[in-house]
């Protein structure tokens, strides 16, 4: 580290900063003339939705572009230093010595062929920060400050021997290794269960308050940042929406487009007394080949209310959602709709049983077939089970597409022309054409922006009420159950761990997982993290 | 202009005029950004289409016509001079672009038929049926194919049809492989399974939901295939076991004039003779891999530019 | 046992049934032949007896599974048969071993093959991995350019060219390859310049080309970028970053380009009048000499199979993920 200065003093200062990309064969203006002060030993989280931004941003505050981008204007003062104006081979001085960068997939930016412990302790040889030894023994400390397993030992492996969460704590020791004046954190714990993420949260923010470095963090979602940083800057569009403190910035964001960045948050459904089950999973055992994926599976749900089945990746959880549609036939147990037994398997059921029961995916974007246009994608249902053809199928088309808010003129449109809530519009339209009872939302907003997944569950929740539909909703996230579910469904390890009604099961005392779940989910208070931690050590 | 807007407005038709209008400008769009090299490809690829066409039309002699002077230089009677038996090699060369070009195109379009529909097969049904073919390609693929050409045509004997049903059954293993490997990747995506989940049969599944999202990396594929199966044919031509006399045919010319290549330092143009086939087939070649380039270079999104 | 070993031992398995699978092919063809063959090898005077006893030779009066079995073991010890040509509808049989006829010719076509992989590997991987390097370059552009023009070439267009340049109007080099064994190696060498020449061009366009695009597909892997962030110099980010984990990719483009050589030759052979095993497989399918064929063929396959069996297991061998199990 250079002549440690005060904490306080100004390190980072970008000043009316653009970028422009490369795509569509013409530059597109990605940052709109941003400016940014971060002062040494200060964290200042980034947020802004898909397009905003901001990890172009993020990258840029380490003079580095991205290939087929390009600063058109601005400057980056790092240190007194502009290097906008810097070459590759002066910012490689920089780079992994003064400023370091986590990447958001651990997995794909680790080289697959060397130690975890080489990789770590690279750039901290190389600019001759320390010897090798030295910093071997310093990144067995790393590892151990950031609670890794065996931390003498860990970096021997390779990046393929150790799981996603340690991956990206290991990432962070190597940030850390060479004493850096600034830390880039560009979605670190994405892509990991909130279990995991809380943990790794909470290792990454003891070494960064430790080592008392400055980091910029970057993210979409609001609760985890505002665990991490001290000031947050709102981003939408490649302009800056507003900058506040955190504390400030949650209780009185200025921006009524801050506010809508936890607008889901806000949502909570009244919930639907349980009446007669429509659909009832009884003793469920399923396999895929030979690895046996649930066990004994139970759940019912009641007719017209939304039962939501919460859990973390491998819990199960879409699987449900296979044997219940048929392309996962059972081993044991059976499935019953409205009182009779469904085959087990897809070509066994029949017509008006598979339009009974429709699906709407996670992602829009491959649920769609590119080249078919919305007329096609609708009106296929339509035809195919109901037999409406010609006139009466573009008229009923239509009808649909003004149910879920769209209109006529979207007729002809291919999917590719739509955005991202539009396309999952058209796929709740297409669920819809079959006239279903029973429909299987599988994480259907977990890829959209938070505002777009707002219109999209109260889209769900009005068309519940007007058509008296069934849902069982599959999903990760927590906010998302209280918005939407009248009963929850927790699952783990293919087992259904608790189940009943969402005040019973929000409500304590829960199962342990159960309780590790809830716990996990970042909250919307900047002293969560410190809570939770110091609750769970006792 | 201002029908153009009426006919816009109207709800009905709407639609159909937009999608038709952004089709057309889309195209016409890529063809005024195309590069120099994709506008000469496509010039040379018309220009051999429409001298296959007219052949019989453009060349001033019959194809086997023979003349009393064998090695009769380049003149204004004999454009490009006689052959070893006296045929006129300008007419020749004209009727080389219908029967070589003829041939590689009908062996193409056989082998993406052959391995496309298999392809497909093996994509959809990944039981039996994929073992069954993806195992007997590999062994297929094991043997180069020019060699297995020569054994076949050995055995069989070289008709055009033989040499047609050999190069593209051999060709089709490369489709195929290509086919399945595309396929793949679509049967997988969730519309795939939506429209199975409808209960839609295999033949819609097929037809509506896979071959269009196919389509674009297998036109490319063609445009290769078509290279390597011409390049074959006018090898095994050359090497005397292709296309047999008295057809005109580029390959096997190369071969029959090979020896005027020896009087090029006393006549320039007789040393040039042998090469002029060998340039139609390398041109031909040339346009096509232009335009592929491009092709692909513009479907994959500029992926090189990353 | 070791992942690394297990998964090679799979391969071998793995080539080992294809080699089998190929010999049955192979084989197999002798089955097709029509049946009046006896006769057109022979010649129409042959008489009844002459074609039976031909028949009986070939064996075709035993079941075809005993016939193959026979063979394969006769291929084992380096016994390919025996040519068809030389024999007369008389019944004189001057024919001769078809081991014998390939030997030589063997030799010759490997000399060739090799001093043209001598040239061109290095050279390819040097252009494709400088051309990934710079990519975009008026140097990439232009190379790229010339070998997309020379992959277009047929391989004879390529060869007649160079003879018109050097041997013909410039009499440099010689455009007859024809040696034989009592050829020193400075003439041989000079005989064959003009061969090797010709697919040297051929070949380092094709290898030149998949390194490049190998290289520009590993070059874009998040850990080139987090390499890069981290101040890695260029040189290292490719030697320490890119170079260990793109051995299995340039190992497949070598072998795929090698076994294109032993294709090429054969065309090439036929060109320059090269005694190779290339142009005795044309002679013999000219006058469907069906053993000769058949032997020469399986060569080619063998060769084939062995190089890109080398691949995949340099490939399986260098794999981390492989070598260093979880």
């Amino acid at each position: 580290m250079s002549n440690k200065a005060q904490k306080g003093d100004v390190l980072l200062d970008i000043k009316s900063l653009e970028i422009e990309g490369f795509s569509d064969e013409k530059w597109h203006e990605i940052i709109k003339g941003v400016d940014l002060t971060l002062r040494r030993g200060e964290v200042m989280g980034l947020i802004g939705e898909s397009g905003a931004g901001k990890s172009t941003l993020g990258l840029a505050a380490m003079g580095y572009t991205q290939p087929g981008c390009r600063i058109t204007g601005g400057s980056i003062n790092f240190d007194g230093v502009n290097l906008a104006q810097m070459s590759d081979e002066q910012m490689r001085g920089y780079w992994g010595n003064r400023m370091t960068y986590v990447a958001q997939s651990a997995a794909a930016s680790f080289n697959p062929a060397h130690r975890l412990i080489e990789q770590t302790t690279s750039s901290t040889i190389r600019f001759g920060i320390k010897e090798k030894a030295e910093a071997h023994k310093d990144a067995h400390v790393l590892y151990a400050a950031l609670n890794l397993p065996d931390p003498t030992n860990i970096g021997d492996r390779y990046p393929h021997q150790v799981s996603g969460g340690q991956l990206q704590r290991v990432m962070t020791a190597m940030a850390m290794s060479p004493r850096p004046d600034l830390i880039i954190f560009d979605e670190p714990t994405t892509a990991l269960d909130v279990t995991t993420q809380v943990e790794v949260l909470s290792s990454m923010r003891a070494i960064v308050e430790e080592f008392n470095t400055a980091a910029i963090y970057i993210t979409h979602d609001l609760a985890v940042v505002a665990q991490m940083a001290d000031v947050i800057k709102v981003l939408r569009y490649g302009e800056e929406v507003e900058e506040a403190a955190t504390r400030q910035m949650l209780k009185s964001p200025k921006q009524d487009y801050t506010k809508s960045l936890w607008s889901v948050r806000a949502l909570q459904k009244e919930e639907h007394t349980a009446t007669d089950s429509i659909m009832s999973l009884r003793g469920i055992d399923a396999a895929y080949g030979t690895a046996k994926v649930l066990f004994d599976v139970d759940i019912d749900v009641p007719k017209g209310s939304t039962v939501a089945v919460v859990g973390e990746s491998g819990s199960g959880k879409s699987t449900t959602a296979r044997v219940i549609t048929g392309l996962l036939p059972q081993s044991a147990g059976s499935v019953v709709f409205d009182g009779d037994a469904l085959p087990e398997r897809l070509a066994d059921r029949t017509k008006e049983q598979k339009r009974r029961i429709q699906m709407i995916y996670q992602m829009a974007d491959t649920a769609m077939n590119p080249r078919q246009t919305v007329r096609d994608i609708i009106g296929r249902p339509l035809e195919f089970y109901l037999g409406v053809r010609g006139k009466a199928n573009t008229e009923r088309v239509i009808e649909l597409l003004e149910m879920i808010e769209l209109n006529a003129d979207f007729l002809e449109r291919l999917p590719a022309e739509l955005s991202g809530g539009q396309k999952q519009r058209i796929c709740i339209a297409r669920a819809l054409a079959a006239n279903p009872e029973f429909i299987i939302c599988d994480e259907v907003t977990s890829a959209l922006d938070q505002i777009v997944q707002e219109g999209i569950l109260k889209l769900l929740l009005r068309l519940q009420s007007e058509l008296g539909l069934t849902y069982m909703f599959i999903t990760h996230d927590i906010s998302t159950v209280k918005a939407i579910a009248d009963q929850v469904v927790v699952m783990n390890e293919g087992r259904v761990v608790e189940q009943g009604s969402k005040t019973e099961v929000f409500q304590p005392p829960h199962p342990a997982y159960t309780e590790l779940l809830l716990s996990s989910v970042p909250e919307m208070d900047p002293d969560w993290l410190t809570n939770l931690n110091a609750a769970r050590n006792r | 202009m201002s029908e153009d807007i009426q006919t816009y407005s109207a709800t009905a038709e709407s639609g159909n005029v937009y999608e038709r209008r952004s089709r057309w400008a889309k195209i016409k769009l890529a063809a005024r950004k195309s590069p120099y090299t994709a506008r000469f490809g496509i010039t040379v690829i018309l220009i051999y289409v429409l001298v296959a066409l007219l052949a019989p039309l453009l060349a001033p002699y019959g194809e086997a016509q023979v003349f009393p002077a064998p090695y009769e230089p380049w003149s204004s009677t004999h454009f490009f001079g006689t052959d070893q038996i006296g045929r006129d090699i300008f007419s020749r060369m004209i009727y080389g672009a219908r029967n070589t070009v003829g041939i590689a195109v009908a062996t193409t379009l056989l082998s993406f038929l052959i391995g496309g529909s298999l392809g497909l097969a093996a994509a959809i049904d990944r039981r039996w049926i994929d073992q069954i073919f993806s195992r007997s390609v590999d062994v297929l693929m094991a043997i180069p194919s020019l060699i297995f050409a020569l054994v076949l045509l050995s055995i069989f004997g070289s008709t055009v049809l033989n040499l047609i049903i050999i190069i593209a059954v051999l060709d089709a293993t490369r489709v195929f492989r290509l086919t399945r490997s595309v396929a793949v990747n679509v049967v997988v995506m969730d519309y795939v399974e939506a429209a199975k989940l409808r209960g839609e049969g295999l033949g819609w599944v097929m037809r509506r939901e896979i071959l269009p999202n196919i389509l674009p990396p297998l036109i490319a594929e063609f445009g290769l295939r078509f290279c390597f199966v011409f390049l074959t044919i006018a090898a095994l031509s050359f090497l005397g076991v292709g296309i047999q006399p008295p057809t005109a045919d580029w390959g096997s010319m190369v071969r029959e004039n090979a020896n005027l290549l020896q009087f090029a330092q006393y006549d320039l143009r007789a040393g040039l003779t042998p090469l002029l086939p060998a340039a139609a087939i390398a041109l031909l070649t040339v346009a096509v891999n232009f335009v592929v380039d491009w092709f692909l270079h513009k479907t994959s999104g500029l992926r090189d530019e990353q | 046992m070791h992942p690394v070993l297990v998964t090679v031992l799979q391969r071998l398995a793995l080539g080992l049934a294809t080699l089998v699978a190929v010999s049955i092919i192979i084989f197999i063809s002798i089955e097709m032949l029509p049946g009046d063959f006896g006769q057109i090898i022979l010649g129409q005077a042959a008489t009844k007896a002459t074609v039976a006893a031909f028949r009986a030779e070939l064996g075709l009066d035993m079941p075809a599974y005993l016939r193959y079995f026979d063979w394969i073991a006769g291929v084992l010890q380096g016994d390919l048969g025996t040519s068809f040509s030389g024999r007369a509808a008389s019944g004189q049989d001057r024919s001769r071993e078809v081991a014998e006829l390939i030997g030589p010719r063997l030799q010759n076509t490997l000399f060739l093959a090799g001093i043209t992989a001598l040239i061109s590997v290095p050279l390819a991987l040097i252009l494709g991995i400088s051309t990934a390097l710079y990519r975009n370059t008026i140097y990439d552009r232009s190379i790229n350019a010339a070998t997309l023009t020379t992959i277009s070439f047929p391989e004879f267009f390529v060869a007649y060219i160079l003879i018109l340049f050097l041997s013909s109007l410039n009499q440099w080099l010689p455009s007859l390859a024809n040696v034989d064994a009592s050829t020193p190696l400075g003439e041989r060498l000079t005989r064959i310049a003009l061969p090797a020449l010709t697919l040297t061009l051929v070949i380092i366009a094709h290898m030149m080309r998949m390194t490049r695009a190998a290289i520009i597909n590993l070059l874009a892997s998040p850990y080139i970028q987090m390499a890069r962030l981290s101040g890695a110099s260029r040189t290292e980010v490719i030697v320490k970053h890119a170079l260990p984990n793109a051995w299995a990719p340039i190992a497949t483009v070598i072998a795929f380009n090698l076994a294109y050589l032993v294709v090429g030759v054969v065309v090439v052979e036929v060109v320059f009048v090269y005694p190779g095993i290339g142009q005795l497989m044309v002679d013999a399918v000219t006058t469907r000499d069906i053993p000769v064929v058949q032997g020469c063929a399986l060569i080619f396959a063998v060769t084939y199979i062995l190089l890109n069996l080398t691949a995949d297991i340099i490939g399986i061998i260098t794999n981390p993920r492989l070598l260093h199990p979880k």
